[in-house]
């Protein structure tokens, strides 16, 4: 399965055996949903096969229903039933009991039903509205349908991102259920703890290819970070640590207390001097990005306050910030960064445009120039200024962004995964502008998977778990340092 | 054959096609019937008056042209349509007819506040009609369709209201210019080339028009961008109600009186397609004005070749559909996509024998 400019998924085995629960892992952009995809018959793949047991030869899915055929169901995040349906006719939509006239045989649709309830041990009267059960249970009926459509393999993505700790609980109780009758369970998740709880077995991915498939007693957090994220601890000595530069003295540029977003990101508190780059890491949904878009008003602070060069500012839109002198550049490039149909040219300017304001027009040769400027010097490689952007490659893409904050000329820059997706050269080319930008007294939040990346450009890190600031390195910055951090303290070594 | 493909993807070839077409069909019956065969574009000087085909299309299609000017900004930024612009044509006329003869008088020959006064009242209602949509729309999420069915089915009674449920006839020259004549040009042409030239300033010399474009394509990106998405979609349904709103004086001079039932009746629809015809998608996102106006122009041509034809007033609709048909199959996507395909086979067999 390759994706335009990026293999998506390159040569990966997954074995699954009868009856084990195993944790898909990996960060973003790794190719779980990938391989989700091509195993379920979402995405079709170029090489290789599958194989299902009962089933002679390669089998080759079409559509997802043709997976379920064969044995495989997938149970997504979001419950993908109807709400206001009963959990009867949840259970069987598309396939109703027929009675000899050819109508739904209701009766016997209840009874089947109450029946799969009770053996999967929930109390559910079957005839209720679906959207009266809590996520939860709505998710295991969900799970229900899959397991009655006689599942070999059921892989659940995400499934417990919405869900409290009893849910949870409630959740792993009917997935232990299901594997003692020997269904197959792929567990996709970014709760660490959730895989040491029921997972069986681990199989990491990372950028695409498989780095292993490890028994769970043979991969403590702490290695399945650094799986995860790339770097094996033999690495670690190689490691170079950059003199510290010291920042206390510098002015204050931004200084947030207690503020919060409710869901998001916990009250915390931050200081960033100028000049600084300041990093923020943690697992996705540990509230890294959250926490720089509270600042910017993408997402607005609930509590707390914010001082912006000494001045207590409010900042209601990110309209506000920018006139401050920020900038977001956010990691969601295509639902929040790009405008696919305008022009590179337009969409360098349009952040800068915004701030001057709807009538002060910049002439055309102003916009030329600007575009010009910046597609020679980040080398954007696009066929000319006009071309649309949604046209170039995710690298150049993520370049034309950059640019138009680098346009707007921002005090403080916050670029939120600024090398996703992008080719090694760019991302140190990237890396090199940070560090230049912070030369030249600009401060800058930067977030990334990568750890090494950040230990390469920042000062500073902040570790973020479960929406809050849990610590923060200001020296020593080593991958080790910084990974057991982030997995936190634990069982493990 | 490449420069067949070339004139085909220029972004205004669709709209000016139809056009042509429709212009073409003129020919050809004139021609038929034994009618001088550029019958459509003769212009001639009758009682000091330009007098033509041509001229009537121009001179008839003004409101239309008008409303296309808002709807295409609607349609851009909010990727909904402003239904409620023929019933606001309607509450302007009835507003600006009630001030000019006052309250409760049916007939009036002479204005009971100064000409202008009622004109630009009407046409600030209709901005405020406008507004009312807008806030709907842009600031709770109201989709579209939903917030302006309520001015739809609202504004008209409203405008009844003020009439007393009276036909206002404003029996005075003045008022009449409107939709009569200035010069030798008749009057709307004027007021609706204003419009355009006034709209085309504001899209080239501020940034309008690629706010509201961005903003149609991409609101969380625009708004994490800096622009303000919501002010940008309410001012696009300000500027749609002014514009219903100098339609609706137009249409109201055009008859010198406020006939509230009639007034814009239908108007919103080929407003709607006006957009559609310009080769704009209702889905939002890019738009050429240039397109929506020519879209405008072509149905008000459609609708005069038919009358010149014969067709009765009452079967008029009928042909309109038909045509209409034909001309948005041509655009859709599949047919475009069968196209693509059959000259792609061509080339291939083509190909093949080479």
């Amino acid at each position: 399965m390759t994706f335009p400019g990026v293999k998506a998924l390159d040569n990966v085995d997954l074995t699954l055996r009868k009856g084990e629960i195993m944790a898909l892992m990996g960060e973003n952009g790794a190719g779980k949903s990938t391989l989700i995809k091509c195993l379920t018959g979402i995405n079709a793949f170029e090489a290789g096969e599958i194989h299902v047991e009962g089933i002679d030869g390669p089998v080759v899915n079409h559509s997802t229903l043709d997976a379920q055929k064969k044995g495989i169901s997938t149970v997504y995040q979001e419950v993908n039933l109807c709400p206001n349906l009963s959990v009867a006719e949840n259970l069987y939509i598309g396939r109703e009991p027929r009675t000899k006239l050819g109508t739904i045989d209701w009766k016997e649709m209840i009874s089947r039903s109450s029946r799969i309830m009770k053996e999967l041990e929930l109390d559910v009267d079957v005839t209720k509205t679906l959207e009266d059960y809590s996520l939860a249970l709505q998710q295991m009926i969900a799970i229900a349908r899959a397991v009655d459509m006689e599942c070999k393999v059921l892989i659940l993505d995400e499934p417990t991102s919405s869900l409290d700790d009893n849910e949870v609980a409630k959740l792993f109780k009917l997935m232990r259920q299901l594997k003692e009758k020997g269904v197959s369970i792929v567990f996709v998740t970014h709760f660490l703890e959730q895989v040491y709880e029921v997972c069986d077995r681990i199989t990491v991915l990372r950028n695409g290819t498989l780095v292993g498939e490890y028994p769970i007693a043979e991969l403590p957090r702490v290695k399945l970070v650094a799986a995860m994220m790339g770097k094996d601890f033999d690495d670690l000595a190689s490691i170079k640590t950059e003199d510290n530069i010291d920042f206390t003295n510098a002015p204050l540029v931004v200084k947030a207390k207690g503020m919060s977003h409710k869901g998001t990101i916990k009250p915390f508190d931050l200081e960033i001097h100028k000049g600084e780059v300041v990093g923020l890491t943690g697992l996705l949904g540990s509230g890294r990005s959250e926490l720089a878009r509270v600042i910017y008003g993408a997402d607005k602070n609930q509590t707390g306050e914010l001082e912006f060069n000494g001045q207590k500012v409010k900042i209601n839109a990110p309209i506000d910030a920018m006139n401050l002198g920020m900038g977001l550049l956010p990691d969601d490039r295509k639902a929040e960064g790009i405008i696919g149909d305008l022009s590179v040219r337009e969409n360098i300017i349009l952040a800068l445009q915004a701030k001057r304001g709807m009538f002060h027009l910049l002439p055309m040769s102003k916009q030329n120039e600007i575009a010009d400027k910046y597609i020679e010097m980040l080398q954007i490689k696009t066929a000319s200024k006009e071309t649309l952007i949604g046209q170039l490659s995710g690298g150049n893409q993520q370049k034309v962004i950059l640019a138009r904050w680098l346009a707007t000329d921002p005090d403080f820059l916050i670029l939120d995964e600024p090398t996703r997706g992008i080719d090694v050269g760019t991302k140190t080319e990237i890396q090199k502008l940070v560090l230049k930008l912070a030369k030249e007294g600009k401060s800058l939040i930067f977030i990334s998977s990568e750890i090494e990346e950040m230990i390469r450009t920042c000062n500073k890190l902040i570790i973020l778990r479960d929406g809050q600031t849990v610590g923060e390195i200001t020296e020593n910055l080593t991958q080790e340092n910084v990974m057991s951090g982030i997995a936190g303290g634990g069982e493990n070594d | 054959m490449t420069n067949i493909k070339k004139l085909i993807s220029k972004p205004l070839f669709l709209p000016i096609f139809c056009m042509i077409l429709v212009m073409a069909v003129n020919i050809i019956f004139d021609a038929i019937n034994g009618n001088f065969a550029l019958n459509f574009f003769t212009i001639s000087v009758r009682n000091g008056i330009l007098y033509g085909r041509l001229i009537d299309v121009l001179n008839r299609g003004s409101e239309i042209a008008i409303l296309a000017i808002g709807m295409t900004l609607v349609v851009s930024c909010s990727a909904g349509t402003d239904i409620s612009v023929g019933s606001v044509m309607s509450l302007a006329a009835s507003f600006c007819c009630m001030l000019l003869a006052g309250f409760g008088v049916s007939s009036t020959s002479s204005y009971n506040v100064p000409l202008f006064v009622g004109v630009i009242a009407g046409i600030l209602l209709a901005g405020v009609c406008g507004a009312f949509n807008g806030a709907l729309v842009a600031f709770l999420n109201v989709q579209p369709m939903v917030a302006t069915l309520i001015l739809f089915s609202a504004a008209r009674a409203i405008g009844l209201l003020l009439c007393n449920n009276l036909i206002v006839y404003v029996r005075v020259d003045s008022f009449g210019v409107f939709g009569g004549h200035l010069g030798i040009l008749p009057t709307p042409i004027i007021i609706a080339a204003v419009c355009i030239l006034v709209a085309t300033v504001l899209l080239k010399k501020t940034a309008l028009g690629l706010y509201v474009q961005s903003v149609g394509i991409n609101r969380k990106a625009s708004r994490i961008a800096g622009v303000r998405s919501e002010r940008i979609i309410f001012i696009c349904y300000i500027i749609c109600g002014l514009c219903a709103g100098i339609a609706g004086i137009i249409a109201s001079s055009r008859i010198t009186s406020a006939d509230s039932n009639n007034i814009g009746l239908n108007f919103e629809l080929d407003a709607i397609l006006a957009v559609a015809l310009g080769g704009n998608s209702l889905g939002g996102g890019k738009f050429r004005l240039a397109g929506s106006i020519i879209g405008a122009y072509t149905i008000q041509a459609i609708t005069t070749t038919l009358y010149a034809l014969g067709v009765s007033t009452e079967q008029a609709p009928v042909y309109k559909a038909i045509i209409v048909i034909i001309i948005v199959a041509i655009q859709a996507p599949p047919v475009k996509a069968f196209f693509a395909r059959r000259q792609a086979k061509k080339a291939a067999l083509k190909g093949g024998v080479a």
